[in-house]
């Protein structure tokens, strides 16, 4: 077996088909889109060479910084919300009663399509029958506002579905990294007389960090191309007022047959996530992670 | 035990499993292709459609219909039919048209849907056909909006229009009475909103549902005249009684006329508002006939209690009631660099003369080739409302069909800033004349 992985031609053999695979849907549709963004072009016709006019269109366009600034609220909300996840993780790893059930709980909107989990809350948010509404009707409320029609609202009201929605995906992340932890270090901490808090924030916490940068780059690159739920609950709008940047791009792409102008914003987008990838990584950055066994 | 030997052996059965399902798929396709031109063998039709059957089930059976009976009369002949939703198919077919890999029959928008496909040289030009045997069978002014310089790229199948449907039973409950005018118009929202029912249902999360009500409003205010050069861009937007309209449509919002939270609602949620009585009028074309007349999933009761009326005069208007907004759905296309073309035509021809009477009476919807209703049983609103485009003094094409893609967006986006009262009806004009005149 060793004899045959130190082959570089099998290993070739073994490599190729994936890597072609990943080339070819992956790789150089990234490098067509980075193309198309310098044409102008309607999808159908013929290819204009126009250079950069798109980016700098794209700079100049409010709609755009607009979408963008709300992209950028949702990774802060995110961002934020990991806070809530790791804490019920950490409940959920203590070895309560009835974790097993609490987790399934959790995860199961995970399981759901997007638009059956925009469906739902359709539903709840409807302006007139929504559960929502006869709530805060049947506490005295006389006149809920319509959250997905209100556009100082609207944003917030999708953040919540949003954050339900990925509830269970971090969870699982955080209690699988905070089971691996043994069980000794918390028991010596215990035995020095730890409170549970000194436990969490100095034990567990650390030595889940590694975990806890990599979903923080998750929750941001995932928000900053956020797209299904915003699209089929409030498609942008109204007015704009919940358009993030990948829906802004859909609509430029396929509903105003600029190819050109959505390619741009696409590539834009990728950029602004690598970007922020790497500024992540070079923030959280520690020279030497922490070991305790 | 797993050597070297065995692994490559392994490898290459893989390749090889790989490549021959793929060798056998595009063996496949050229074979239709191939034969296509032959005399006596088989030719295939691509045909993609937007009639699946869960959704316009009534269409779907048609086109199943007409298809085996296609078949059965050119027996070398094989449909192969594609069906979509309506957002998919529009995508998909932009798709299929970057890569020039058009369906050889597939159902195309009018207007300002087509120009780019027609720019792209993507659709065959169809006058051969209607000079042949549907010469003078379509309703006048349906396939000119297929036509662009000249040359038709497709046939219509459907004509609609968009009355105001109403609820009878809540009308009657609060003593109203049809409004004849936009003054007793403004009465019965006032009634029925003090009443505690939604005077109408509106979906605006869709956007060109509220459109429909602004190009009433302007045709009625300003004429259909100032309407239409404002949209092709020889007149404009800031025309006094296009800005007035606009702040009409703000004043209905302001008396509480729509449903609560219409701009976060889609058309399907607001006319499940009407139909389950809670919203008193319905603005909607005329391809909703069906739902009101001949589905059998809403209750009787409702569909016995919807009535329609035409969109009100306004006082000191230039518009008059017979004036409609409305034009053609859904047409028919043949793909320039199909293979088939000559078949392709020929069922196009066939489906078009076909789908005229069996889509009255299968589907309830309107076809755009004439029709003697005599003959047919059919519900009295359907015959009413059929009888209402024959007397049509004039019917403007929905604004977002006739302009160009980029003008059309930011038309829609506005509709919705302007019931959104976001922007003025100033500010409303200006963005319009200013989207229009780039021309894209």
């Amino acid at each position: 077996m060793d004899k045959v992985m130190s082959n570089k031609k099998i290993i070739a053999l073994y490599v190729m088909p994936a890597l072609l695979l990943i080339l070819a849907i992956v790789y150089i549709p990234i490098v067509l889109t980075g193309y198309y963004g310098l044409n102008k072009w309607n999808g159908i016709g013929a290819l204009t060479f126009i250079g950069l006019d798109n980016y700098q269109a794209l700079i100049k366009d409010q709609t755009f910084w607009n979408s963008a600034w709300h992209s950028l609220q949702l990774a802060v909300f995110s961002t934020l919300s990991l806070v809530i996840y790791l804490a019920i993780a950490m409940v959920l790893a203590a070895r309560i009663k009835g974790a097993n059930l609490f987790r399934k709980i959790y995860l199961i909107p995970m399981l759901l399509s997007s638009v059956a989990i925009a469906q739902l809350w359709l539903r709840i948010y409807h302006p007139t029958n929504g559960i929502v509404n006869s709530l805060l009707e049947s506490i005295g409320i006389a006149n809920p506002p319509a959250w997905l029609a209100e556009p100082s609202l609207v944003l917030f009201a999708l953040f919540i579905p949003i954050l339900w929605q990925y509830a269970g995906f971090y969870i699982l992340i955080y209690y699988a990294a905070l089971k691996n932890i043994p069980t000794s270090l918390e028991e010596a901490a215990k035995i020095d007389g730890a409170s549970a808090l000194q436990i969490a924030w100095k034990i567990k916490l650390p030595l889940a960090m590694e975990v806890i940068k990599v979903t923080i780059v998750l929750a941001v690159v995932g928000s900053l191309k956020y797209f299904d739920l915003i699209f089929v609950m409030t498609d942008g709008g109204p007015n704009g007022s919940s358009e993030v940047m990948a829906s802004y791009m859909y609509h430029q792409a396929f509903r105003a047959y600029d190819f050109g102008y959505g390619s741009a914003i696409g590539f834009f987008l990728l950029v602004i996530c690598l970007v922020i990838t790497w500024v992540i990584r070079k923030l959280t950055a520690t020279k030497d992670s922490i070991q305790y066994s | 035990m797993f050597n070297k030997k065995w692994t490559i052996l392994f490898v290459t059965m893989c390749l090889v499993l790989v490549t021959a399902g793929c060798g056998q798929k595009g063996n496949g396709a050229g074979e239709s292709k191939g034969n296509s031109s032959g005399g006596g063998d088989k030719v295939t039709v691509n045909f993609m459609h937007l009639w699946p059957e869960g959704v316009s089930a009534g269409q779907n059976k048609i086109v199943n219909q007409i298809i085996k009976e296609y078949q059965a009369e050119h027996p070398n002949v094989v449909i192969k039919q594609e069906v979509l939703d309506n957002e998919q198919y529009k995508n998909k077919l932009k798709v299929l048209s970057a890569s020039n890999e058009l369906p050889d029959v597939g159902v195309t928008w009018a207007a300002g849907f087509l120009q780019p496909y027609v720019e792209g040289n993507l659709f065959a030009p169809v006058d051969d056909l209607l000079n042949g045997e549907l010469k003078d069978k379509f309703v006048s002014g349906t396939t000119e909006a297929y036509a662009i310089n000249d040359k038709t790229y497709a046939l219509p199948l459907e004509f609609n229009i968009a009355p105001i449907y109403y609820n009878k039973a809540i009308f009657e409950k609060y003593n109203l009475q049809v409004p004849q005018t936009y003054e007793e118009f403004k009465q019965v929202v006032k009634a029925l909103s003090e009443g505690g029912v939604a005077p109408i249902a509106l979906g605006n999360k869709d956007r060109w549902t509220g459109s429909l009500w602004y190009m009433y409003l302007a045709d009625r205010i300003a004429g259909q005249q100032t309407l239409t050069s404002a949209i092709s861009g020889s007149g404009s937007f800031m025309d006094e009684g296009l800005v007035k309209a606009a702040s009409e449509v703000q004043s209905l919002v302001d008396s509480n006329a729509f449903v609560k939270g219409f701009n976060g609602l889609s058309n399907e949620e607001a006319k499940s508002e009407f139909v389950n009585g809670k919203a008193a009028m319905y603005m909607m074309g005329s391809w909703d006939l069906p739902n009101f007349t001949t589905n059998e999933e809403i209750p009787l009761e409702f569909r016995n209690s919807v009535g329609f009326f035409k969109f009100p005069t306004v006082e000191g208007g230039k518009g008059d009631i017979n004036s409609w907004v409305g034009g053609p759905g859904v047409g028919l296309f043949v793909a320039e660099n199909s293979e088939v073309k000559a078949e392709a035509k020929a069922f196009v021809e066939y489906f078009v003369s076909k789908w005229g009477e069996q889509s009255v009476t299968g589907a309830g919807v309107i076809p755009a080739t004439k029709v003697d209703t005599s003959t047919l049983e059919l519900p009295q609103l359907y015959i009413d409302l059929f009888n209402e485009m024959n007397k049509a003094s004039s019917i403007t094409l929905f604004a977002d069909v006739q302009m160009r893609a980029n003008a059309a967006e930011t038309h829609l986006n506005m509709i919705q800033a302007l019931f959104g009262k976001v922007i003025t009806p100033e500010k409303y004009s200006e963005e319009h004349d200013a989207a229009i005149s780039k021309g894209n």
